[in-house]
This record gives C-alpha cells, structure tokens and sequence, in this order.
C-alpha cells in the first residue's frame, strides 16, 4: 500500500464552496488494486448530506479500502470519488496510551492549533453527555472498551469533519456493549446529525442504525444491492419490520 | 523487594563464597587472583583514592552518555524524517561500529590530548549507536493505523512526530540508553587506559604491575555497581516516564 498519495478531498474548502454545500460523498465506477489483488471494482455510492449509510459486505470486500478513499488516504485507480472531508474512525480505539481520555478527544482540536485550555474545556462537557463524566483524567487502559470506544469516537466527533466514516467501530466490544454503544450512537446522530458511511459485518447494527444499507459482493467489491431502511427512530432490533430488513439484506449477501 | 532480592543475593553469596574457598585453598597467587575479602579490604583502605578517581571516571561516563544521546536522538530523527538520509548514511552507521575503538583510543588520544575530549569522543562513539538504532526502530514501529488516523485529522508531518511518534518511541529509546550506559562504562576505562592520569581506568592500570590487585578489583568493583545504578535509574525512569509500555502489549495481541 502507498504511503504517501495527495488527498483528494479538497480539505481546506471553504465552508460554502459548492461542493460542499451539496453535502456527502460520492464514489462512482471506482477501482482499486493493490498488486494483483484488485480490492474494488466498479463501486459505486452515495452518501447524501446527514444521511447514514451503511455498507455491508464479506470480509475481504473492499470495505476499509473503501473507507480509506473516502478520507483521501488513498487514490482511486480509475473513477472518482468527491465530497465533504471526511474522518475516519478505525476499528481499534487507537487512543494514545500517554495521553488522559480528555486530552485524546480533544487532540484534533489540538491538532488545529487551539491552545490546551481551550481544547480541553470544549470537549469536557461532551464526556457528561455521553457518560464519561469523572474519566475525563484517566488513561485509555483504565477505561473498558466501551468506553474507549467513546472517547474515540468524541475524538471524531471533534475533529469538525461533516462526514465520518465509521470502520467497523464497534466490532471488538461484547455483544451487550455494542447493543449499548449502537443505541448511543442513534441518539448522538439525532442530536447532532452528520454524514455517516459505517461499514460493518453485523448487518443487524446496519438496519439498526442507517437510513440505507449497501451490500457489497465479495472481491472484487462493488455494490450489488441496496436497502432503504425507512423504519422510524428510535428503532428495535426485535421488531418485526427491522427483523425482515436484516432479512433481505442477508439474502443479498449470499 | 526482600523477597526478590533474596534469590540474587544467595546465588552471590554462594559465588563469592567459592571464590573465596578457591583463592585461598587453591593455591592460586594472590596476585592474580585475590580473594573476595582482600577486594573488600582494599575497598575499604583505599577508599579516598577510589573515591577521587570514581568521580572523574563518573564525570566522563555521564557526559559521554549525554554526548551518545544527543547524537544518536538527533540521527535518528534525521534518518526518520529522510529517506535519503537512511539510505546514505544509515550503512556508513551500521559500519562506524566495526571501528576497532580499542586501536584508535591511543590514536585520539594523540589527536585530542590527554583531557576530556578524548574520553566523550570514545564513550560517544561506543553508546550512539544502540540509541540511534532503538530510537529510529521506536520512531518507525508506530502502528500505521495510527498513522492513517492523524492524517484523516489533518495532522502535519511534525504534529505527528510531537504528538505521536516521539512518545510512542520514548520506550524503545529508553531501552537504547539501558544498554548504552553499560557499555559507556567499558568505554570510559578503555579512554583512559588509552592515555589518562586520573579516572578508574587509570588506577587499573596502575594498580597491576604495582602487584596491588586487590585494589584494580576494587575498582572493577565500584566501576560494576556504578553500571548497576545507572541501569537501576533509567530502568525506574521507565516506569515513570513511559507506565503505559508493558501495559499495553496485551491489550492488542
């Protein structure tokens, strides 16, 4: 994989510049190959402004390179792939060891040159309102993985980017914690709505929390089938409707 | 900590008692073998003309590990920040470490005279390098997830190396200057047997022909138990500048 690569999402687009103001992202006729390892081929998505999409798919499909084009950590082979800049949040926390769950969160605020007081008092009221309220000062290793979870994901959330691209984010967490941490993240997208593409493996999390739900074909991906989810918020995971989503989406992937 | 000195002191105790046994009872000369207790004699009568060159023995070890640090800091930060570097001068490195040290000493010593400057170049030359190489190898292993990560928050290459990867390599670096600091010690004695007139290894030298080789024991001694706390320091430096180190090894396995 290249190390390097320009990003090709225009990240110091001025807020109003066209492009942004339609919002989202949009992936048309991509490949990408890797060697003689063709990862994606003819994909294709969209992603409207405050729309959740997610993308579902067999391992090895693509997903996180898909993921890495969005957030311009990679550059299509041929097709293009334009929108909104975009944070990726990756499967692992990757919280750094050395730094509180404050000063993680805030690090993108950081990162923007804002002071250290400054960063710190903006993201602190955000621990309250996602129940990390007395962990503002503890280590990544003295937080469960729930809770690590969320602190990366405030870190994303801090980052100011209008799009995040969510890999896999609550994959490694105990069932009954990622039920948890899905039904946190439905009520912090209501409340503060952002562009979403989440991919995941867990096509149940998928109709749970996304307003459309692409299914991706095994390598070399590309999308083969699309689900408007169109259930209301907040939604269950036992109901009926929802059941006969997840239904139709695992179909699609056989 | 009794419990865990427990095993090293007997297994000590043992050893010196053996040698003790063996440098009396074998018939060896105690000119070239001196018993345990001779050392601790010595140790003890001599202990203002230990004292004296311990200090400008301990003077040069620490500056030439300061010098070693900031020299293999600064060349790890030069090959991590540039390809052309690493690959130009990282060989010229590698091969700097096949200098046979123990034929230039003299050499240098000629070349930089009798003072400091010869003992920081030798002590320098001998303890950068496992900095440069354990810096540079701490610099480079940060994950590459973590990497893609600060780029999608837009972070400069220098934000990445302040923020992620100089804390990330503090481990590794600290493990370089662990081994650094016992060889310093080989480095400074060799310096001053090369051509000195004070300094531990001068009083070794000394000390042998002069049939007092209980006192070159001595100091082999002091010199011994200086390594030891040098390394005993950086390893509780470690514990307190870097408590995520070991920690976190099983969190991502």
């Amino acid at each position: 994989m290249p190390a390097k690569g320009a990003p090709i999402l225009d990240r110091q687009a001025p807020v109003g510049e066209p492009r942004a103001a339609a919002g989202g992202v949009l992936v048309d006729g991509v490949r990408r190959a890797f060697g003689d390892v063709v990862a994606l081929d003819g994909m294709s998505l969209r992603v409207r402004r405050h729309e959740v999409v997610a993308v579902v798919g067999p391992s090895g499909c693509g997903k996180s390179t898909l993921l890495e084009l969005v957030c311009g950590l990679q550059r299509p082979d041929s097709g293009r792939v334009e929108g909104e800049p975009a944070v990726l949040m990756p499967q692992r926390d990757l919280l750094l060891p050395w730094s509180s769950a404050l000063d993680n969160a805030a690090l993108p605020l950081r990162l923007r040159g804002v002071g250290r007081t400054e960063a710190r008092e903006r993201a602190r009221p955000l621990f309250a309102q996602l129940g990390l309220e007395g962990f503002e000062g503890a280590r990544p290793h003295e937080l469960s993985g729930g809770m690590r979870q969320r602190v990366a994901f405030l870190r994303t959330l801090l980052s100011g980017k209008p799009l995040l691209a969510l890999d896999e984010p609550f994959a490694s967490l105990d069932a009954l914690t990622r039920a948890q941490m899905q039904e946190w993240l439905a009520g912090a997208l209501a409340r503060e709505p952002r562009s979403v593409l989440l991919v995941t493996h867990d096509v149940e999390e998928a109709v749970v929390l996304a307003d459309r739900v692409v299914v991706m074909s095994p390598r070399p991906g590309r999308a083969v089938g699309e689900i408007e989810v169109g259930l209301p918020r907040p939604r269950k995971r036992t109901d009926p409707a929802a059941v006969a989503l997840r239904e139709r989406a695992l179909e699609l992937l056989r | 900590m009794t419990r865990r000195l427990l095993g090293p002191g007997l297994l000590a105790l043992v050893l010196l008692g053996a040698w003790e046994a063996y440098a009396r009872l074998g018939g060896v000369d105690e000119f070239l073998l001196p018993a345990p207790t001779r050392i601790a004699e010595a140790l003890w009568v001599d202990r203002g003309l230990l004292w004296d060159d311990f200090v400008v023995t301990a003077g040069e070890v620490l500056l030439g590990i300061g010098v070693a640090l900031v020299a293999g800091i600064g060349a790890a930060v030069a090959l991590h920040f540039s390809p052309l570097v690493r690959r130009t001068a990282y060989p010229l490195l590698v091969a700097s470490q096949t200098i046979p040290i123990v034929i230039v000493a003299p050499l240098l010593v000629v070349w930089l005279g009798y003072d400091l400057a010869p003992k920081l170049a030798i002590i320098g030359l001998i303890c950068f390098f496992p900095v440069t190489v354990t810096a540079l190898d701490g610099l480079r292993g940060v994950d590459p997830e973590l990497r893609k990560l600060m780029r999608t928050l837009d972070a400069s290459r220098w934000q990445a190396f302040r923020r992620v990867e100089a804390p990330a390599a503090l481990p590794s670096l600290l493990s370089g200057a662990k081994i650094a600091v016992a060889v310093a010690v080989i480095g400074a004695v060799l310096a001053e047997q090369a051509g000195s007139s004070r300094g531990l290894g001068h009083l070794i030298l000394q000390a042998i022909p002069q049939f007092e080789t209980a006192r070159a024991y001595a100091a082999v001694v002091v010199l011994s138990a200086f390594a030891v706390s040098l390394f005993g320091a950086l390893a509780l430096a470690e514990r307190r500048l870097v408590p995520w180190a070991n920690r976190n090894q099983g969190d991502n396995a």
